[in-house]
């Protein structure tokens, strides 16, 4: 039977973080009671006409500058044009042949255009369903209506939905970086289309694709993107063919419905907007977007990568989130030269974020990243620990019981270490006799270690664990035991 | 005393200073004349002097230059609480929340809004005769047509219902009725005067300006709408970039001004009485001592077919609004959904000229049909824009009729809108080219009047403005509204469906 690929491309809508909205002065408040942040302009009156936000187009020019794209010389605009009560002038402004950005790339996924341009209003659709199908009425929310929007397009090089979610992850994460948006799933600062199709694996050419508009969270992007592959390859496999139309996904019953096909389609009669005639991207503008580009995630990463030998993984942790990114140097400051990067790295990503998430069940969606800066855990004090435990003054069991302690109430290692006596058993000189006790204490063990099988040299550090109330090193014991027997 | 009816804008505003006149006494006056107006003219009236501040909280200073001079204001001006209905159904009743830029700043300047004028539905006729609140007569002969689309700003002027009258001109529409009218009508330079609230019909064309009964009222009027750019609209671009500001016109002789006169524009169309008397108007310049000469404008004879897709083009965007979800009259359509709610609030609101042309702008934009038609349309522009600067190396100022004909029958030409179109074909180019040009009334043919069409390159009112003056010091056209004043015509469609104030 013939395999088939999926070819993927996303068009995702950021709302930017403006202070107003794109083309009049209306403050954008997120929960505000609807309809309190209109204006004449906004409402789309009579005589009214657009003036656009140069924030927003700032904010555009750097994603487009992160991405590495190409930036319009001049700003252009077009009327989309379509009638729903969600779109008070019965067109959008948006752009159209001329984006603010062309090209670019992120990570493994090329962009093909990020384009700037204003939200529509929120509708609310009174009935069971929440949705427009079924409803016996529906009311509009001005308030999101004319919010600066950056729409970012992919290239169709996406091959699976864990890719996608997880470039998904890495957009966000930048952009959240570039401080352009709030990058909120669930109040639709960030959200996502996927445009789907499918073709037998070695086959270049697209085959017919599939609109899945709207999904407002990572799980939702991979299940939506899964269960649209399957419906296209079971439809192919059935003889029968793709038709291209626009798809929404319910993530409660896991079933595709259609909302429009192509014959239904809009044609948007796209022409230049006449109330703003084209300008030119004035050039302080340019260079403050250019200027406001901080270093981002992936910069980050290979930077923690190369420059300080962290391995892959521990390196994209720490720079796909900041706030673990900017702790970590700051405990490689507090701790100074010959500080073990790569086991500070290991303490902030695995035993710090553990405990620190465990103390805030709240988040489960993990929406909001766990900021260690905010803990009683502070930079010396995690460098100090780690600094312990790399010179065996404490073993790694003593340090997470210290980490218990700093998370829960602050403090210096040392201090902890020094009131619950959990300093290690020193030196082989102090551990040599507790380990020679250990072995006569179990024969069978020591016979079994000759032969050559180590497995049952776990018997052994535990009495010496008991032992010593659990301050020795298993390293050390282990050495010790080889150096005993001789092997 | 003068009968402050027979006052120009100047003198009426030097009268009011002097305190020869009150506030009260001029506002009256034209209130009274205005109340019992048999043309149609006004859509609504304000009741007191109070009333036609239309928003603001108190008159400005009597210091004000315009301080007391009652203005008619054309429909589609947004003013905060007054009636603004671009003379549709579909926005009858609707009091706007804000005040348009141009009237707010003649409101700066001390004018007060007398009430709004009657005319073509959101702008779109050449006879005043599309509106939902009935057709506009004109002054001259109560069954003839006062021209369109501002039809009732032109019509009040003249028949001294008002001192001037504001207007907008998209395709000719201050001009063309100040021809048929026998008044003067400026259309600026494209971005000179602020779009903010006035209700659009095309973007890129619509332009305010003065209708008024002598130049230099004119000037004086376009003075106080111009100004910095305004901050509300993109487009505008004001009077602020130029080294002068506007002075009211003195200039007596034309002694070194080149006047164009392009061929292609009179062609066949134009009557013989109007041929006459624009011929006779260039004689006179001449003798003021301009030098007179033919220029080509070669591609203006498509302005007509490149205005007809661009403007519905624009509109067909423009009214998509009026949909009765936020505002204005929505059709009661019992259980029906959202389709029917469109589709019965626009079939209900918009008249058939309104329909029309968003039908043939909606076709032009269409995927498929948009390089043929809007894309071709605006290639069109771009030459006749060329044409216009090539045309200007050359000669000053570009004379031509403002209207092929004299005013027209009432009825004549609703049934052929092509017809209707033509009688544009001498001041379309001008609003495609985006340059300023006015109509001074040149004479009589058939007892209506003739109006001359100035125009110039951008930005060069002042030049423009100065010549008009010089000529109408010559052509002695006499505007005083006393002259035309008499019975209505028996047959003349009754005035119908003003608002209440």
């Amino acid at each position: 039977m013939t395999a088939y690929e999926p070819v993927i491309g996303l068009e995702i809508h950021v709302q930017l973080a403006t202070r107003t909205k794109m083309f009049c002065g209306c403050e954008l408040v997120f929960g505000d009671p609807p309809n309190t942040h209109t204006c004449p302009v906004c409402l789309g009156m009579p005589g009214t006409l657009p003036v656009v936000n140069a924030e927003a187009i700032r904010l555009g020019l750097m994603i487009g500058a992160a991405f590495g794209g190409e930036l319009a010389q001049r700003l252009v605009f077009h009327r989309k044009s379509y009638f729903y009560p969600d779109l008070p002038k019965g067109y959008q402004i948006s752009q159209f042949d001329e984006p603010l950005v062309s090209g670019g790339r992120l990570g493994d996924v090329g962009l093909e255009r990020v384009h700037v341009e204003e939200d529509a209003a929120k509708l609310t659709h009174a009935g069971a369903t929440g949705r427009i199908g079924g409803s016996t009425s529906s009311v509009v929310d001005y308030n999101r209506g004319g919010t600066p929007l950056a729409e970012i397009v992919t290239l169709p090089e996406i091959r699976s939905a864990e890719q996608a979610s997880s470039w998904l992850r890495l957009l966000r994460e930048t952009l959240r970086q570039l401080g352009v948006s709030d990058v909120n799933m669930e109040e639709g600062s960030l959200r996502c289309d996927a445009n789907i199709s499918i073709r037998p694996v070695g086959e270049t050419t697209l085959g017919t694709k599939t609109e899945l508009k709207n999904m407002n969270s990572f799980r939702f992007i991979e299940q939506g993107i899964n269960a649209e592959v399957a419906r296209q390859t079971a439809l192919v496999q059935a003889g029968e063919r793709v038709q291209q139309e626009t798809l929404h996904f319910d993530p409660r019953t896991g079933s595709i419905t259609s909302l429009r096909s192509k014959e239904g389609s809009h044609d948007y009669r796209y022409f230049p907007e006449p109330d703003m005639p084209p300008v030119a991207v004035p050039d302080e503008l340019l260079q403050s977007a250019l200027s406001s580009v901080p270093e981002l995630p992936l910069e980050r990463a290979e930077r923690f990568r190369t420059e300080l030998g962290l391995h892959e993984e521990s390196a994209r942790l720490l720079a796909f989130r900041r706030a673990l990114g900017d702790y970590f140097e700051e405990t490689l400051q507090a701790g100074g030269a010959g500080t073990d990067k790569q086991q500070v790295a290991n303490w902030i990503g695995n035993d710090l974020v553990r405990r620190l998430e465990a103390q805030r069940k709240d988040d489960e969606a993990g929406e909001t990243d766990t900021d260690p800066a905010q803990s009683k855990v502070t930079p010396a004090a995690l460098a100090e620990l780690v600094a312990l435990v790399v010179a065996k003054k404490i073993n790694r069991k003593a340090g997470e019981q210290v980490l218990d302690v700093l998370v829960a109430e602050g403090g210096r290692p040392q201090a902890v270490v020094e009131a619950k006596g959990l300093a290690a058993v020193g030196g082989a000189d102090e551990l040599r006799p507790v380990v020679q006790a250990a072995l006569d204490a179990n024969p069978d063990v020591v016979e079994k270690l000759r032969t050559g099988n180590m497995k049952p040299i776990g018997a052994i550090v535990g009495a010496v664990m008991k032992e010593t109330k659990g301050r020795a090193d298993g390293g050390e014991v282990t050495r010790i035991t080889r150096e005993i027997l001789g092997l | 005393m003068t009968d402050p009816i027979s006052l120009s804008v100047v003198e009426a505003a030097s009268a009011l200073r002097r305190g020869d006149l009150s506030q009260d006494e001029l506002f009256t006056a034209y209130r009274d004349r205005a109340a019992a107006d048999d043309t149609n003219s006004f859509t609504w009236l304000a009741d007191d002097l109070q009333a036609g501040l239309g928003g603001r909280d108190a008159a400005p200073g009597t210091d004000r230059p315009l301080a007391g001079v009652p203005l008619a204001v054309k429909d589609l001006f947004c003013v905060t609480g007054v009636p603004t209905a671009s003379a549709s159904n579909l926005l009858r009743g609707y009091r706007p929340p804000y005040t348009a830029t141009a009237i707010d700043r003649l409101q700066h300047e001390g004018a007060t809004i007398l009430g709004k004028t009657n005319q073509d539905e959101f702008a779109m006729g050449s006879s005043n005769e599309n509106s939902a609140f009935g057709p506009v007569l004109n002054p001259w002969d109560r069954t003839k047509v006062p021209g369109g689309s501002s039809g009732g700003s032109a019509a009040a002027v003249a028949a001294g219902l008002a001192p001037a009258a504001i207007g907008t001109d998209t395709g000719g529409s201050v001009r063309q009725p100040a021809a048929l009218c026998g008044v003067v009508g400026l259309k600026p330079t494209y971005g000179t005067v602020s779009r903010y609230g006035m209700i659009a019909f095309a973007s890129s064309l619509d332009q305010a300006g003065p209708i008024t009964r002598n130049v230099a009222d004119a000037a004086v009027l376009f003075r106080a709408m111009t100004g910095p750019a305004d901050r509300n609209d993109m487009t505008s671009i004001g009077w602020a970039g130029q080294a002068a500001g506007i002075e009211v016109p003195s200039a007596e002789r034309l002694d070194g001004v080149r006047i164009g006169v392009p061929t292609e524009l009179l062609g066949e169309g134009v009557e013989p009485g109007v041929r006459a008397s624009f011929d006779a108007a260039l004689a006179r310049a001449e003798e003021l001592g301009a030098t007179v000469v033919p220029i080509d404008l070669p591609h203006a004879r498509h302005a007509l077919s490149a205005y007809y897709l661009l403007a519905p083009a624009e509109a067909s965007s423009n009214l998509a609004r009026f949909d009765g979800v936020r505002y204005g009259n929505r059709a009661d359509i019992g259980d029906g959904g959202l389709v029917e709610l469109y589709t019965r609030t626009r079939h209900d609101g918009f008249g058939p000229e309104v329909k029309r042309r968003i039908m043939l702008g909606t076709y032009a934009l269409s995927s498929g049909f948009y390089d043929a038609y809007y894309r071709r349309a605006q290639q069109t522009r771009t030459k006749i824009v060329e044409d216009f600067a090539a045309a200007h190396r050359d000669v000053d100022l570009i004379a031509t009729p403002t209207s092929p004909t004299v005013a027209w029958g009432l009825g004549e030409r609703t049934d052929d809108p092509v017809a209707m179109y033509q009688a544009d074909v001498t001041t379309l180019p001008q609003s495609l080219a985006g340059v300023p040009a006015i109509s001074i009334p040149c004479g009589l043919s058939d007892g209506l009047p003739v109006g001359l069409q100035l125009s110039g390159a951008a930005f060069s009112e002042q030049r423009i403005l100065d010549a008009a003056h010089a000529l109408e010091q010559v052509l002695g056209f006499d505007a005083s509204p006393a002259r035309r004043r008499g019975p209505a015509a028996p047959d003349a469609p009754a005035a119908t469906g003003k608002d209440a104030a």
